[in-house]
């Protein structure tokens, strides 16, 4: 209990500061907001301008990319993982790519697929997909070679070596690869709407704020965008040791 | 070493690095044939040669070495700096529990927000100049520093701590001498995170708001339609960040090498 209290210290004298200095006319109250002020621009956008229906379209465009990057991903790792020539094949090209910092294809997907929302998915995919190939292929390389000769002994079929042997015990390496999927495709969520047509969503409620030099809004959008992620992640880990309890420790 | 696979058919007998090249030559062929025939018009696809001969232009005429310097010199200040500060809050909360029961919930608040999320909260509060781009590199280090150094000093095993405390060394001894040494690995991987977040976080912000560096280039390129020089830039950002990733990794590696198993 102490403990909690003491981490409440800092944040409370900092909203006091920032209050008093909004109020004292210390910094340019369009730079330093009062928090009455972010709080009332809260309201007025959940109830006027549809904050609801942004975060609904942010979220939504975040879970199809982040949907269709992992299943992409554990596809294509567990063939990188299992076979040998796709592994030596294209494994090395995969991880040239993956050096390119992922902000810079924006530019380029936006020349190929548009600006709208497709682009947008497509973006949030790739983001989505680099951390699942990896944790995949890893897990699926890591298959205890005593199971691979009972199931062997079994005489197994390739599918069923794949399905009850691969696959599960690959398991809790992809679970921490979806996991990081979920943060990654949230962020790029944010890039993507940051850098394409501004649409609905919580990156463009973010720029719209700035351009219209409205920080009270800029500071709600950073709000909701660290909640948003703060949940995001506090789900996954909260599913990832449900899913994972059968694993022995 | 391949732990266990299902039975490929036996490979013909070629070193993995010849193999590794044969998708990308091959895509490049087709890349080529492409570009030939003119399946895409190069405002979507320029050939490999236009891409190859933009980026041999941009080093002709100074703009590469100029871009990439500026970028280089960016993220060389935002990192020290941003991994300086991160040093010290981690150590600072990795010796005094009682600072990181004050300090630590903040710090994860600030940490929750991507550092995408902080750039347009910045631009307002400190413009788009030198300042901003600083800022926002500094920030993309500091995070994954603090955090490692706070992971690396409290997991320094505390027999280390007790033979410390034998020879009777004096608090700053046990620092010097035995907290910091031990930690020094894990605190590395933090700096080598924060490099790589650095650099991400420089072509965030280069491509929002900047008139000159390797994400302006990509910018440029967007809005002039050439692909060739978006292309060119995708490359050399590519090679930087691996370069740096390799430099870090390579010093990790002698780092770990003296560790007990």
């Amino acid at each position: 209990m102490k403990r909690a209290l003491r981490g409440t210290v800092l944040p409370i004298l900092l909203l006091a500061a920032w209050e008093s200095a909004s109020h004292a006319h210390l910094v340019d109250p369009r730079i330093l907001p009062p928090l009455e002020l972010v709080a009332h621009t809260a309201v007025y956008q959940v109830t006027d301008e549809g904050l609801l229906r942004n975060l609904a379209a942010s979220l939504l465009r975040d879970m199809a990319g982040f949907t269709l990057g992992t299943l992409a991903g554990i596809a294509i790792g567990t063939i990188l993982g299992l076979s040998r020539i796709a592994d030596r094949l294209f494994m090395p090209s995969f991880n040239g790519l993956r050096q390119i910092a992922i902000l810079a294809w924006v530019p380029l997907i936006s020349i190929w697929f548009g600006v709208g929302e497709a682009a947008k998915i497509v973006f949030i995919m790739a983001a989505a997909l680099i951390p699942v190939v990896l944790n995949t292929y890893e897990g699926m390389r890591g298959a205890s070679t005593q199971l691979v000769e009972v199931a062997r002994t079994l005489t197994f079929t390739r599918w069923q070596l794949v399905t009850r042997l691969y696959l599960p015990s690959a398991l809790p390496s992809i679970a921490t690869g979806v996991h990081l999927a979920l943060i990654y495709a949230w962020v790029a969520n944010v890039g993507s709407e940051y850098f394409m047509t501004i649409g609905p969503g919580i990156g463009g409620l973010i720029i719209a704020g700035r351009e219209r030099f409205q920080m009270d809004l800029v500071m709600l959008g950073i709000l909701i965008l660290g909640l948003v992620g703060f949940l995001i992640n506090r789900g996954a880990s909260a599913i990832e040791a449900r899913l994972l309890r059968w694993r022995p420790v | 070493m391949r732990a266990a696979a299902i039975p490929a058919p036996a490979w013909p007998a070629m070193p993995p690095g010849v193999i590794a090249v044969l998708f990308p030559l091959g895509l490049l062929a087709l890349w080529s044939v492409s570009a030939r025939f003119g399946w895409f018009p190069p405002q979507i696809l320029p050939s490999p040669t236009e891409v190859g001969t933009a980026l041999l232009d941009l080093a002709r005429n100074g703009d590469l070495a100029r871009n990439s310097g500026i970028s280089l010199l960016r993220v060389v200040e935002g990192f020290t700096a941003g991994s300086f500060l991160g040093l010290l809050l981690g150590i600072a909360m990795g010796l005094s529990p009682k600072t990181e029961d004050y300090v630590k919930p903040l710090f994860t608040a600030f940490a929750q927000v991507p550092t995408l999320g902080w750039i347009p909260f910045l631009m307002l509060l400190v413009g788009i100049g030198e300042p901003l781009k600083i800022l926002v590199i500094a920030k993309a280090a500091f995070v994954p520093v603090t955090l490692n150094t706070l992971a690396g000093i409290r997991a320094v095993p505390s027999i280390y701590v007790e033979v410390g405390a034998l020879f009777r060394f004096s608090r700053w001894q046990l620092l010097r001498k035995v907290v910091l040494p031990a930690a020094i690995p894990p605190i590395f991987t933090g700096l080598r995170y924060g490099l790589t977040h650095a650099w991400n976080a420089l072509v965030a912000v280069e491509l929002l708001a900047s008139a000159e560096g390797l994400g302006y280039l990509l910018v440029w390129g967007r809005q002039m339609f050439w692909l060739d020089t978006m292309m060119g830039a995708m490359v050399i950002i590519g090679i930087v960040g691996f370069t740096f990733d390799r430099i870090m990794a390579v010093i990790e590696s002698r780092l770990q090498r003296w560790r007990l198993a």
